[in-house]
């Protein structure tokens, strides 16, 4: 079987945004839990999405990368539509999650490996793609290194990494730096500006509100629906402190 | 006496991974004591081998004034426990949680019950839901009663508030403050730094050794260098180009700001340090000498310059 080979100049429809989401709604019996979501993200935009435990972000996120039929509403992501291409959408887009993201009994070559080939890279390609981000990160002479012995804060590197292999042109990052070492949290801060300044889109969940100070627009849920969006020094002037962490706290209090 | 006594602890596992290495401290009682480190910082083998669940390789550790090894079924019977991952019968109800627990350490919930009051209180609208459909807050609540109900003179908190919003932190913590009025011992894990101001003590952690230990306000005190910082509209911008500028000091972005630690003397690396921003073209302003928080003081300790 010959293996579509995705890049990430895939037709997308001209639109300044890659996210676009109108009255995207699901509920669980009698329990609404994202409650008509409208907001747009621009392409190349460091976008957080924050929000309390049980805020809905995590549903929300799994309708956003086609893994959740949503009970009505409409999005389009990365250029397609979420009803009818469920599929494009997948490949278009890079995910990673805050625990599970690579096999701690394979090496760092053959995660890469394998989350590649599951995206269909060509062989050869895919080969040059792992070395390219593994000689970014410093981890060149690593690569037949088990997963397993090496500390989180490279894993979390290195899964963002594998994320990106099939050059999404969005990355959905689930918590990524849940737990990490102050010092790594901001080299992985580094990748993501990096990505983001290469014309990726980054949709990144966090519960450090200092980091909430490094995206570029804000939102935050509460009760399924979003309360709040804007530029961070936008929502500080609204809420008239000096932090996102005040402005979440106040907001959730209210 | 102190309730917890540490003597170079050592514990490795398979693979040659050495999980703590020669770890020496003790917990006084009453204190709130905070073990704070990022993941891997061999946090949870230290709780578990002073919860008596796993041996040491050497050390000499006393809990509650028992040997760790020789005494551990008297110490369990002393300590609560509230493990890193959620450790409750999904398929009991909240209510049934309790009683089981009461009745494990053969006590009743009416004897304790002005213990967890303020939380089970929290917890009653939901006392015959399954556990396992409880909110993650939630859960959270009813595992510390669990942890409390048989009034404990040492409890034990394994990373309580990772993957929790700032809102429930700032709630959890709050409830902290009111078990160590009713003079329980507390020894809480944490890898959020901003946290560890609100212990009487703590030791950092990183890679299985203490960092440092001390109250939270004299590591302040003790941070090596002075610490500015400084606002600009586009802060990784900056850092790219300050991979250019050559001095004794440590930058780094932290929230909206850029804070670099000069480890010499600031009468001169101030304003060559704003030289530089002149000449490469850099707008900022705001530019002040600040105290450091405990997450500068762990950069401090564990870098000289951060790989941007």
């Amino acid at each position: 079987m010959k293996i579509p080979f995705i890049s990430h100049t895939a037709e997308i429809k001209d639109s300044p945004y890659s996210i676009e989401v109108k009255e995207l709604t699901k509920v669980y019996g009698k329990f609404t839990a994202v409650d008509h979501l409208t907001f747009n993200v621009k392409k190349g935009e460091i976008f957080g999405f924050l929000g309390a435990n049980g805020a809905g972000k995590t549903t929300a996120i799994r309708m956003l990368c086609s893994l959740l039929q949503p009970t009505s509403g409409e999005a389009t992501i990365a250029g397609f539509d979420l009803r009818k291409n469920a599929k494009s959408i997948k490949k278009n887009i890079g995910y990673m999650s805050q625990r599970f993201s690579l096999y701690d009994d394979l090496t760092i070559y053959e995660n890469m490996q394998l989350f590649g080939t599951v995206y269909g890279i060509p062989h050869k390609e895919l080969k040059n793609r792992i070395f390219e981000s593994l000689k970014i990160l410093n981890l060149e002479d690593k690569y037949k290194t088990l997963v397993y012995s090496i500390p989180l804060g490279w894993k979390q590197k290195l899964s963002f990494a594998t994320a990106m292999l099939h050059r999404p042109q969005i990355v959905f990052l689930d918590e990524p730096t849940s737990g990490v070492d102050p010092i790594v949290r901001r080299e992985f801060w580094n990748l993501i500006y990096e990505a983001a300044s290469k014309g990726v889109t980054i949709f990144v969940t966090t519960h450090y509100m200092d980091e909430a100070e490094y995206c570029e627009r804000v939102s935050i849920m509460s009760n399924g629906q979003l309360k709040l969006i804007g530029t961070p020094t936008e929502l500080k002037e609204t809420m008239q402190v000096d932090s996102i962490e005040k402005v979440f706290v106040k907001f959730v209090d209210r | 006496m102190p309730a917890i006594h540490i003597q170079n602890l050592n514990k490795s596992y398979s693979h040659k991974i050495s999980a703590l290495k020669n770890v020496s401290f003790d917990v006084a009682e009453g204190e709130v004591f905070g073990v704070v480190g990022p993941d891997g910082a061999g946090k949870s083998t230290l709780f578990n081998i002073l919860t008596t669940l796993i041996l040491p390789d050497s050390g000499e550790i006393s809990v509650l004034h028992k040997d760790i090894i020789k005494d551990y079924l008297e110490i369990r019977k002393s300590i609560g426990y509230l493990p890193g991952t959620f450790s409750l019968y999904p398929d009991l109800t909240v209510e049934e949680n309790l009683i089981f627990f009461a009745t494990m350490y053969k006590s009743r919930i009416k004897d304790n019950m002005s213990l967890i009051r303020p939380i089970w209180q929290q917890l009653l609208p939901f006392k015959n839901r399954y556990a396992g459909k409880l909110s993650g807050g939630m859960k959270q609540k009813l595992a510390l009663c669990c942890a409390l109900i048989h009034k404990p003179s040492l409890l034990f908190l394994d990373e309580p508030t990772t993957g929790v919003d700032p809102v429930s932190r700032k709630e959890f913590w709050e409830i902290l403050g009111s078990i160590k009025q009713q003079n329980i011992t507390v020894i809480v894990s944490t890898p959020y730094m901003d946290e560890a101001t609100l212990c009487d003590r703590i030791a950092l952690f990183k890679d299985g050794s203490i960092v440092t230990m001390d109250t939270p306000q004299q590591i302040i005190q003790n941070f090596a260098g002075t610490l500015y910082t400084l606002r600009t509209s586009n802060i990784f911008n900056l850092l790219n180009i300050m991979k250019h500028f050559s001095c004794n000091c440590t930058f780094y972005p932290y929230g909206e700001n850029l804070h670099i630690i000069f480890y010499e003397n600031t009468s001169t690396a101030l304003p060559q340090f704003e030289n530089f921003l002149k000449e490469n073209h850099q707008s900022y302003d705001h530019l002040t000498q600040i105290t450091p928080t405990i997450e500068d003081c762990f950069i401090e300790l564990t870098s000289q310059k951060i790989a941007l």
